[in-house]
């Protein structure tokens, strides 16, 4: 009976749920409602500036804090630290021993989540080995650069063959071409059937690999949906160029309308491209270019988090 | 509770072998002989000086044949001082006028004594400063006494010697008790703060968290707790086989020179070693408490210093204990959970019985139960706030 509830929990079509979610320090309201469904095998993300809630919404989420009210459900445990043993979870603020040699390191990661240390052992060579490593494993984690010590947490937060990934800004302090790799590891390991949940303030990134994403800001979800339905939120935008600087064509273009340049950039009509482009013709625009864009999630988080929220998401990108 | 276990073996794994196979545990291996050692050097330096500061100088204006007598006598009552600092006698030929001379040998700092003893051995007369009924006008009467039957035989006594008897070992006893007692708790408080700065070191590393998400957070406390608890019998083990190797060495009789605690030298050992773990699981644990919700090593000082002079009163406290360990001072230190190890391993080696043992173990492993599964919610509830130290209620009440 028991394996029978077992395997009707790893047939959930969500690997994460999270139903009203709350959480206080003190007089401050860190996560104030959270509510979320990551299907399994996803790539989901978590988007929003500092201080919205992502860190906090994920280390409840991993049962290193209890909320204050609402239910989780991971990989259908209530209680998530039943469920460690299939986790693996990268936070925010990096931390291995700083005597430990890497190969070590990742297989007392391993040992963490029940593996033998002797497996551990042997699957940490075989990971250092397929991401090019292979000479790092004797190498203390104190004579790592940031990034180096970053990668041999990464590699101990898989040893284990998680079904679940849990990545807490996971490309924070990475350079360019280690932000690639470890986009391409997300892809690989979602590909193989994990279910990925990073958090990150670069749109960017959410934009490439994910699925599905939750809008976190001041402790709430703003949005939670595919990535095109974040972008559906908002009408495609048309860029205009004309050889006339009037005429009747201009009843074509909407009030709100804005000009860049020798551009005019507007939403598209509800109507549709047709009406607007005989409207043009028809009144003698000359039209030079003219381009109807699909809205990056960039606008859509503008749109649904506020434009401080998005303010605040640059300015941390920029630092 | 498998799972805590297994948690805790884990994380008791990797800290023990960071600890007993780092550069630092050797030094803590070393640790005991520097106070040896130290206590050896200042020791015989403060016994010299002592030596020299506490005997005092007395002039003997006397004949030569007096002095003499004076000078066996003195031979005599030091060997029966065995070498413990009494006067000493300086011979000074008499001149015409004693009286004078008296005063100029006073005053003389080329002589430099207390007092000046004239008259010879038929009319002795000192002089100097010097109480009346004080210890070395008493000396200088025993000195006289002993001076003038100089000619007569010492007395003669059949001497047995035996290699124990109730006095001397009541006395070899109570010194057990009291070294017993000295490693207990300086052991425990050294093992008790190196778990502390070990769990401040991964604070600061941010390990904790990586744990946290793993393992339950009291598996990270027990396996914490036991890892410097199996590192420190390590400690034990090595030092307790160096000593008795070097006593064997060093001495004629070998090992079995040691006195032997009443309970016997086995059960005393494992006594020994279940009164440590108890003592270090009782503190180790409010220290980690402490470390918890400390996140710098300053906080750590600062929250942990009532506990240390807490630690140091009971040790006190659990001293008075030797030499009567029936008194109602044992007793009560026995029941009291946080001196009990202390007052029971000096118990050991002063009484014989072996059930108030037994008592004492299922009474302070009920408290350590209790006291580590406070410890540990309190552990549990703090270890992951990295802020400062929550303000004091007073000083929220004054905002």
């Amino acid at each position: 009976m028991l394996r029978q509830v077992g395997q009707d929990r790893q047939q959930s079509a969500f690997a994460v749920e999270a139903t009203d979610l709350v959480k206080d320090f003190g007089d401050t309201r860190a996560v104030d409602g959270v509510s979320l469904a990551v299907p399994a095998g996803s790539i989901y993300g978590l988007l929003g500036p500092n201080g919205a809630g992502k860190t906090t919404t994920l280390r409840i989420l991993l049962g290193i804090i209890d909320p204050s009210s609402g239910s989780r459900s991971v990989l259908g445990h209530e209680r998530p630290l039943e469920a460690a043993q299939d986790i693996g979870y990268l936070p925010e603020e990096r931390g291995l021993y700083p005597a430990m040699h890497c190969r070590e390191a990742i297989a007392f990661m391993g040992a963490l989540r029940g593996l033998s240390l002797t497996e551990g052992r042997r699957r940490a060579d075989e990971l250092l080995s397929n991401h090019g490593l292979g000479d790092w494993g004797k190498k203390p984690i104190r004579t790592l650069s940031k990034g180096m010590a970053q990668t041999v947490q990464l590699l101990g937060t898989i040893v284990h063959r998680p079904r679940l990934i849990v990545l807490d800004e996971p490309f924070a302090g990475l350079d360019a071409i280690n932000q690639a790799r470890l986009e391409e590891l997300i892809r690989k390991e979602a590909r193989s059937g994990v279910t990925v949940i990073f958090s990150t303030h670069v749109i960017a990134h959410a934009e490439r690999l994910c699925e599905r994403i939750a809008i976190i800001a001041k402790g709430k979800v703003a949005f939670e949906g595919a990535v095109d339905e974040a972008r559906a939120t908002l009408r495609p935008i048309v860029r205009l160029r004309t050889r006339s600087e009037d005429g009747a064509w201009r009843d074509a273009i909407p009030d709100d309308a804005r000009r860049e340049g020798s551009e005019w950039i507007f939403e598209l009509p509800e109507a549709g491209p047709e009406p607007l482009l005989k409207a043009l013709i028809d009144g003698g625009a000359g039209i030079e270019t003219l381009a109807i864009e699909r809205p990056g999630l960039h606008d859509a988080f503008v749109a649904i988090a506020g434009p401080k929220a998005a303010a605040a998401m640059s300015e941390e990108k920029a630092q | 509770m498998t799972n805590l276990l297994r948690s805790a073996w884990v994380i008791g794994r990797r800290d023990f072998a960071a600890t007993v196979f780092s550069k630092t545990f050797i030094f803590f291996l070393i640790g005991p002989l520097f106070p040896v050692l130290l206590g050896g050097l200042f020791g015989g330096i403060g016994a010299r000086v002592a030596s020299q500061a506490e005997q005092p100088r007395i002039a003997v204006v006397s004949s030569q044949e007096d002095f003499l007598k004076l000078e066996r006598a003195h031979d005599r009552l030091k060997q029966a001082m065995d070498d413990r600092p009494i006067v000493e006698l300086v011979g000074v030929p008499p001149e015409q006028d004693v009286s004078r001379q008296t005063e100029g040998l006073l005053a003389s700092k080329r002589h430099s004594v207390i007092a000046v003893l004239s008259g010879g051995l038929d009319r002795p007369h000192l002089t100097g400063a010097v109480e009346p009924d004080g210890a070395i006008v008493g000396q200088m009467r025993l000195l006289i006494s002993s001076a003038r039957a100089s000619d007569s035989a010492p007395a003669a006594m059949l001497v047995t010697a035996t290699q124990h008897s109730t006095g001397s070992v009541d006395r070899s006893r109570s010194i057990t008790a009291q070294i017993g007692q000295m490693i207990l708790f300086f052991l425990t408080i050294i093992l008790a703060g190196m778990t502390l700065s070990q769990l401040i070191e991964e604070k600061s590393n941010k390990v904790i968290e990586v744990l946290a998400a793993a393992v339950p957070i009291e598996a990270i406390f027990v396996g914490k707790l036991f890892a410097m608890l199996a590192a420190s019998i390590v400690g034990i083990v090595v030092w307790v086989s160096t000593g008795v190797a070097a006593v064997s060495m060093l001495t004629a009789g070998g090992a079995g020179e040691i006195p032997t605690p009443a309970v016997g030298s086995g059960p005393f050992l494992i006594l020994t070693v279940i009164y440590f773990a108890m003592n270090y699981l009782l503190l180790g644990s409010v220290f980690l408490s402490i470390g918890a919700q400390a996140s710098t090593v300053r906080e750590v000082q600062t929250l942990s210093m009532p506990v240390t002079v807490a630690q140091v009163l009971i040790f006190g406290f659990a001293a008075l204990a030797i030499g009567s360990p029936d008194s109602p001072i044992a007793i009560g230190g026995a029941l009291f959970p946080l001196s009990s190890p202390l007052v029971m391993v000096a118990r050991a080696a002063e009484r014989p019985e072996l059930w108030p043992h037994l008592l004492a173990i299922i009474w302070q492993a009920g408290w350590i139960a209790v006291i580590v599964s406070i410890s540990a919610r309190l552990f549990r509830r703090t270890v992951l706030k990295s802020g400062p130290v929550k303000r004091r209620w007073w000083r929220r009440a004054a905002a």
